[in-house]
């Protein structure tokens, strides 16, 4: 154990290397670490701004979804209270439609009943001539009795 | 036995334990452990070579292993750096010293890994009279280091301080600022100005000469016969698995040392 000039010249190598480290060895990487942590920074934020636009527009799409859903539902509620309308409107003109065909069917009837009344009665004053004929075994004047006969029919 | 002739234990051990050393000039300070310091050179340059290599060819984008490992590393003593020295840009100097000396040391412990005959089979090429591989089992390693980084506390004590603030702090502290506690407090701050680069050198000097020694203390009983061969073996490799955590461990506490010597001189007491 014995000091000497050995350690001077220890010493100068010593400081070399810590200069050397401290000049070309050190700088450079960590100007290349520190970059990386910036690129690797800016991508998590990056990142982070992705999902937070993506929450944002996801939000969006479902207000508009919710906005679609109504605007359709509010259409159906129209177009079925429109079909409500249309079928009480349907209703209310096939009554009267009905109703129309009902009299006029009525008058109709009525009309054939006294047609039929009239024939009728027609043909009970030809009856009731003959029978007379038959029961006067004589011939009637038709044309002298007609005034008769027409005041017989007209009881009828 | 390398040298391939019987030697007696103390002879392998003061063989394996002397520095290649040349004169300069004359008396004893003048000499060079030229083993420790190209052993030391050599590493450093792989070691902060092979970081500016990768370093070069770094991309801010997605790295490659290589590059992952080295910031792996650089993170590690970066962190270290970060919980420790909170008076200004670390990046500036403090925490590429420490990666310096965390890598330097750690490749410098390192070599004690490496079976002391087999390299002295190459090393003998350069110097037949030892040729030891392990800087920091080498005292005048670990004291360049020690008081460079003890200078560099003064200097950034002066630097925080002015150098008015460090006398003042000198006299002052830690006991108060009474005239007649001066003395008190210089000699306190002298004790620990002088335990610091003693305790920061020596303790790495200590494990890693140590670790050395029992090294050698083992491969000389494996020279002692098959018995010795297998056991000593065995206890080597046992020995060398726990060398693994002390080489890292030494380097690990060298360079938080660094960290926290250098941090402490910034602070105001």
């Amino acid at each position: 154990m014995n000091i000497n000039f050995t350690l001077f010249a220890q010493a100068i190598v010593f400081a070399a290397f810590i200069l050397f480290t401290v000049k070309f060895v050190w700088p450079p990487l960590l100007r290349a670490i520190e970059q990386r942590q910036k690129t690797i920074a800016d991508g998590l934020a990056a990142g982070e701004q992705g999902r937070r636009d993506l929450e944002a527009s996801a939000e969006r799409a479902d207000q508009e979804i919710a906005g679609a859903r109504s605007r359709a539902s509010e259409i159906v509620s129209q177009a079925e209270k429109r079909a409500v309308q249309m079928i009480e409107e349907a209703k209310t003109s096939a009554k009267a439609e009905g109703e129309r065909e009902k009299t006029a069917a009525k008058a109709e009837i009525e009309q054939e009943v006294s047609r039929a009344r009239e024939a009728l009665r027609e043909q009970v004053a030809a009856l009731a001539v003959a029978g007379a004929e038959k029961i006067l075994r004589r011939e009637v004047d038709a044309a002298a009795h007609a005034e008769l006969l027409n005041g017989v029919k007209q009881q009828l | 036995m390398a040298a391939g002739k019987e030697l007696t234990p103390t002879e392998y051990i003061g063989h394996h334990l002397t520095h290649g050393a040349k004169q300069l000039g004359d008396g004893g300070f003048w000499t060079l452990h030229y083993d420790s310091l190209a052993v030391a050179m050599l590493l450093g340059m792989v070691g902060i070579g092979f970081l500016w290599w990768v370093v070069r060819g770094a991309t801010s984008g997605v790295p490659n292993k290589r590059q992952a490992f080295v910031e792996l590393l650089v993170g590690f003593v970066d962190n270290q750096a970060k919980g420790i020295f909170r008076h200004g840009d670390r990046n500036r100097f403090i925490a590429p010293a420490a990666l310096t000396v965390f890598v330097w040391v750690l490749l410098m412990n390192a070599m004690d890994f490496l079976p002391v005959d087999i390299v002295a089979l190459g090393t003998h090429g350069i110097s037949e009279h030892g040729f030891r591989i392990v800087p920091t089992a080498d005292v005048n390693t670990t004291f360049a280091l020690a008081l460079s980084v003890w200078l560099l506390m003064i200097y950034y004590s002066i630097a925080a301080k002015g150098l008015g603030g460090w006398v003042h702090e000198l006299f002052c502290t830690p006991f108060g600022s009474n005239l007649l506690l001066w003395p008190f407090n210089f000699l306190f701050n002298c004790i620990e100005y002088l335990s610091k680069p003693l305790s920061h050198s020596l303790r790495l000097y200590g494990n890693m000469y140590a670790g050395e020694l029992i090294f050698l203390l083992l491969w000389m009983w494996a020279a002692t016969g098959l018995v010795g061969t297998v056991f000593g073996s065995v206890l080597a490799l046992g020995w060398a698995i726990f060398h693994i955590l002390i080489v890292v461990l030494q380097a690990y506490i060298f360079m938080m040392l660094t960290i926290v010597y250098l941090s402490m001189a910034h602070e105001h007491h």
